[in-house]
């Protein structure tokens, strides 16, 4: 549920002024429809700017060797403290308070890591320690999945009807509704995304996902299969097991809720890796799991570093499947290392994904998609349209608006105000890695058009590269930022070409008025999504997943449910005699 | 247009007493209302404003203003959200609507109870389907684009019976609504009450109005009324085969609209040797005695293999002595009052009619008391199958029992009369329960039990037992039309004129 319905609250814009007031007026929300389609970022491109702001109370953070930063990227052994207590009082930058839990969550309990080892959450919007807390290492993963285990044969879970789980589902999803406000300032505060994405877009996003999936559990059904009067075959869809589950930053708490929901929802149990980035969220969240009244060992979740507590889920003997989302060079590690026990696997990994506007699009329609494609979430979107292909006819018309709308709309700065579109990169190392990658794309010869500066510490301004080429280092690789790259084409057949010419496939974006070439070119485009005037659409009900090097498997929708289920077929004789 | 009613256990509650259209509580325009009996104690419980013809009128416009408007922009997600509101209002009015359904029906306060959660479970169920239902992208060749869309047929009358006034009333309502339909449903006139009660849950769980009517009558008026309206897109029924049939042909009569029935049945139950006998025996007494025998899918026709036939005769006369007949407000009761003079009548004459022709009455076959209409559980044996009572639906507590010798033999006279409803099979044996399964024509099978029912497995009938299935996903399709759609993209040849 985004909370937001396009046809009846979304102001016309027309000008600045009518923005401007739009802003200002109480949001509708229509009470019916309110969960109609939306992309994940779209409120973005109503709020209003001038020019990008900078506020000037966010400090510099300097670098040295002793600060937290450091200690997090480069140190090799995490620091131990096992004197951490297990529950702190935190204060977001908006006053919100809450009793943040440190510890591991495991059967139900919150408890310490065995070695001791700590890891510390920052917040990028001033490099700042937010908390340390307890860090997993593989003996604790070793724990989870005993629990895991556990639960998943205890008839506390393994018995409980099907309506059972789908109300304990319904229950959660009750429970994150009330404590909404809550996660979406811990999400704000600890990855640095606008608080008011956060309570429109990701909170509503989950809750819904949770219920849609509440919805399935008794409703996952096996089949009987007629091969002929001598014999009854039926399957069952029995759950996987225990699932692994790792998941990213860029999305905290709508990505646990992707990963938890089907799972649960076919009677698995889980060892879910937060990012190190983004942990707390979801930490908070393990107590309303046990609130809700799932049963100890159901859903574990474990803070941690993906090189230590994500390779040990990963090489786990007693892990039946493991999900992950996050880099295509991590999944490919991943991968690897599941071949130990032959792990089934489900992958949703990086994309490059392109836009193809042509000739006969509505120019204007396309500027502001496009700019919601790679701009929303300051571009930590996997399936971001990050290369804009345009017609040659009106390659420079839309450069030049999809210039200037950019500096109009997008508003650096604070996450917690209200103004705010853009906040900043999630950690020092990726803000850095983008910086990089501007210096790449001038290097291959590409035009820098705006951006590419980092006006502070973790922020990056919107940056668009023109006259980008195929072997060009920024229209192969993912930056994960606020970073498009345009380029032209003269054909359909070219576009497609050009299109289809990385190793990724995660989605597309086609804008064109011509109901033939749009459906031709979405079913040509070697993608798992595609968008027909409009960009980055999500819906917990539709199949989400990549082609090629962007995934295996789909999350979402009933697609889901195939890759927490694992059918058995069972034949019964019906008196052959031999 | 709300009386004060005072239930048996001592709560007093508000009794709504109107329609319920497009929101809100208003008269029968032509002024009439029809007494409610409390089957127990044969009293007047209340009187309802009872709906005609202008009133179906009324409540077809305001299905068909709230399916063209309001409705049709609110999300799948959405219509889900407020099933499960629903769902959570009736459990949080678990008791009251536990107690109206009992004092109106007569069954008693464990079975109502049972009644009532299992439609709310239905209701949420329904409410889960809402945002899953799917269309599909079939392709054909190349150049061309094919997809289909499962759309609300529209406005849906739903005439609903006694027997489990608010489960048939969750039957109706969860599938036609989490489709996208509207709804003008029509209560049993022996049981309005707790369908009026629930009705003021509809507007608390955020339906837009119009989009849920209930209204109360007769199936002669009322109900003929939503058969052959033309502002009617589709007509669900559940009731006798007798009905369904008039209310099939005036829907052939006025517009076609499209037609689901749930009707009657004579559903054998058979017991091989090998069976566990006290189980078989419990599971017997259920099938038929259970809800006083008012049950579509009851197993009046109890075949026993020759092997075990006297001594299953033995228990089953034992086991029905403990089935306490009474008031349906103690809790010891298990078997409650028919519901009404009228159906007190029709069962007393089909008893009558078994014993003229020779079957004979092992227990039973007598009313109980003086009071309410109370049947004492009554089994034939040595009946035949040319027999009134093994042939006719009797819907009251009367079992009828034969014997039979091998599964050739049951197989054939299992499906010896129009129903087709459902049937079931006790044996130990794999084989013998899975051939008979395949042989029988019967909508649902129940193997080593009996009326066991859940809202995800289909129900409905072979035969003159029914068209369409309720319950489960199937339930779905008869609540949805395909709309195909194929768009040229450039790959089509143009046939006309070669």
């Amino acid at each position: 549920m985004s909370g937001i319905n396009p046809r009846s609250s979304w102001p016309t814009i027309t000008s600045l002024q009518t923005i401007r007031s739009a802003q200002h007026r109480p949001r509708s929300v229509h009470k019916l429809t309110g969960s109609l389609l939306l992309p994940l970022h779209r409120r973005l491109s109503t709020t209003p700017s001038t020019a990008p702001i900078i506020p000037a109370a966010l400090p510099v953070v300097r670098i040295n060797p002793f600060n937290t930063y450091y200690h997090r990227v480069f140190s090799t052994s995490s620091r131990t403290m096992s004197d951490l207590p297990l529950f702190r009082e935190l204060t977001a930058p908006n006053g919100t308070k809450w009793n943040q839990p440190l510890g591991l969550f495991i059967n139900n309990e919150f408890v310490k890591s065995k070695s001791g080892s700590t890891l510390s959450s920052i917040s990028p919007i001033d490099d700042k320690e937010i908390t340390t807390l307890y860090a997993a290492e593989e003996a604790d993963v070793d724990e989870a999945v005993k629990a895991a285990r556990a639960a998943f044969h205890d008839s506390a879970w393994a018995d409980i009807t099907p309506e059972q789980r789908g109300r304990l589902i319904h229950k959660l999803a009750d429970l994150i509704e009330q404590h909404s406000d809550t996660l979406a300032a811990i999400d704000t505060w600890d990855m640095g995304k606008p608080l008011s994405v956060m309570k429109e877009v990701d909170m509503p996003e989950s809750i819904s996902t949770f219920r849609y999936y509440a919805g399935w559990a008794d409703k996952i059904s096996g089949k009987t299969l007629n091969i002929g009067p001598q014999k009854l075959v039926y399957t069952l869809h029995q759950p996987v097991g225990v699932c692994g589950q790792i998941i990213p930053w860029n999305y905290p708490f709508i990505m646990a809720s992707w990963k938890l929901g089907p799972a649960l929802a076919c009677g698995n149990t889980i060892v879910m890796k937060t990012a190190e980035q983004s942990p707390l969220s979801v930490l908070f969240f393990c107590q309303l799991i046990k609130e809700a009244g799932f049963p100890p060992g159901v859903v574990n979740v474990l803070t941690g570093y993906g090189r230590t507590a994500g390779h040990a889920i990963a090489a786990h003997p007693n892990i039946d499947k493991i999900a992950f989302t996050g880099s295509t060079n991590t999944a490919r590690d991943i991968m690897k290392t599941a071949s130990v026990n032959l792990k089934n696997i489900t992958l949703e990994t990086g994309g490059k994904s392109p836009m193809l506007v042509f000739d006969d699009a509505d120019i204007d329609q396309a500027v502001k998609w496009g700019h919601i494609g790679i701009m929303s979430n300051s571009g930590q979107v996997c399936c971001a349209t990050s290369r804009i292909l345009v017609q040659e006819s009106i390659y420079e018309k839309f450069i030049d608006l999809f210039n200037q709308y950019t500096k109009k709309i997008s508003v650096l700065g604070d996450p917690f105000s209200g103004d705010t579109t853009h906040g900043p990169q999630v950690s020092r190392q990726q803000y850095e890695r983008v910086l990089a990658y501007v210096e790449k794309g001038k290097k291959d010869g590409a035009i820098l058009v705006s951006g590419g500066e980092h006006p502070e510490v973790n922020f990056v301004a919107p940056t668009i590269f023109r006259d980008v080429e195929d072997h060009h280092v920024i229209y192969q690789e993912e930056v994960f930022g606020p970073f498009v790259v345009i380029g032209k084409f003269k054909t359909e057949e070219e576009g497609v070409k050009r299109a289809n010419a990385t190793t990724y496939g995660l989605g597309a974006a086609v804008f064109t008025k011509d109901i033939a070439r749009a459906h031709k070119v979405a079913a040509k485009i070697d993608s798992g999504m595609v968008w027909i005037n409009s960009s980055n659409d999500s819906h917990f009900a539709v199949p989400f997943g990549g082609v090629k090097q962007s995934g295996i498997g789909r999350e979402c929708g009933e697609y889901a449910l195939d890759s927490y289920t694992t059918p058995k077929a069972v034949f019964v004789d019906l008196g052959t005699v031999l | 247009m709300f009386a004060t009613i005072k239930t048996p256990t001592g709560r007093e509650y508000e009794q709504p007493l109107g329609l319920f259209i497009n929101g809100e509580w208003v008269a029968a325009k032509e002024g009439q209302t029809f007494e409610v009996i409390n089957p127990t104690n044969e009293e007047v419980i209340t009187s309802v404003q009872e709906a005609t013809e202008p009133d179906v009128d009324a409540a077809v416009a305001a299905a068909r203003a709230a399916f063209e408007g309001e409705w049709s922009d609110v999300t799948p997600t959405n219509r889900g959200k407020m099933m499960m509101k629903l769902a959570e209002l009736m459990e949080e009015n678990i008791e009251l609507l536990t107690e109206v359904e009992s004092l109106d029906n007569g069954k008693n306060l464990n079975q109502a109870r049972f009644d009532i959660q299992s439609a709310a479970g239905c209701i949420r169920y329904y409410g889960g389907w809402a945002d899953k239902i799917h269309g599909k992208v079939i392709d054909t060749q190349p150049g061309t684009f094919n997809f289909t869309k499962s759309e609300p047929i529209g406005v849906c009358g739903q005439i609903i019976p006694w027997n489990f006034p608010m489960l048939m009333w969750a039957w109706k309502i969860g599938p036609a609504i989490a489709t996208g339909n509207t709804i003008v449903l029509k209560t049993a006139e022996q049981t309005p009450l707790s369908a009026l009660v629930a009705a003021t849950l509809i507007n608390k769980a955020g339906f837009p109005k119009g989009v849920i009517n209930i209204i109360s009558g007769l199936g002669k008026t009322a109900g003929a009324a939503i058969s052959s309206h033309m502002g009617i897109d589709k007509v669900a029924f559940t009731g006798s085969t007798a009905t369904g049939r008039t209310i099939m042909k005036s829907a052939a009569d006025s517009n076609l609209k499209k037609v689901t029935l749930e009707l009657g049945g004579k559903s054998p139950n058979i017991i091989f040797n090998d069976a566990d006998i006290d189980h078989a025996v419990d599971w017997a007494n259920l099938g038929i005695f259970f809800n006083h025998g008012q049950t579509c899918c009851a197993g009046s026709r109890i075949y026993v293999q020759e092997g075990i036939y006297d001594e299953f005769v033995a228990k089953f006369k034992e086991r029905i002595t403990k089935n306490v007949v009474g008031d349906p407000f103690d809790n010891s009761t298990f078997q409650g009052p028919q519901v009404s003079q009228l159906q007190f009548d029709r069962i007393m004459s089909y008893i009558e009619h078994g014993k003229a022709e020779g079957a004979t009455v092992e227990c039973g076959g007598e009313r109980h008391g003086d009071k309410g209409y109370f049947i004492k559980p009554t089994i034939f044996s040595n009946v035949t199958m040319d027999m009134k009572i093994m042939q006719e639906e009797i819907f009251g507590p009367v079992a009828s029992i034969a014997k039979f010798k091998t599964v050739e033999e049951i197989a054939k006279i299992g499906n010896g009369t129009p129903y087709g409803l459902a049937a079931a099979v006790h044996t130990k044996d794999l084989n013998t329960a899975l051939q008979l399964t395949d042989k029988l024509k019967a909508g649902t099978i129940w193997v080593n039990c009996y009326n066991m029912l859940h809202y995800a497995l289909p129900f409905g009938g072979f035969k003159e037992s029914g068209i369409g299935r309720e319950l489960g996903k199937e339930a779905l399709s008869n609540y949805l039309q395909v709309k195909t759609v194929a768009i040229n993209m450039g790959g089509h040849n143009v046939f006309i004129g070669k």
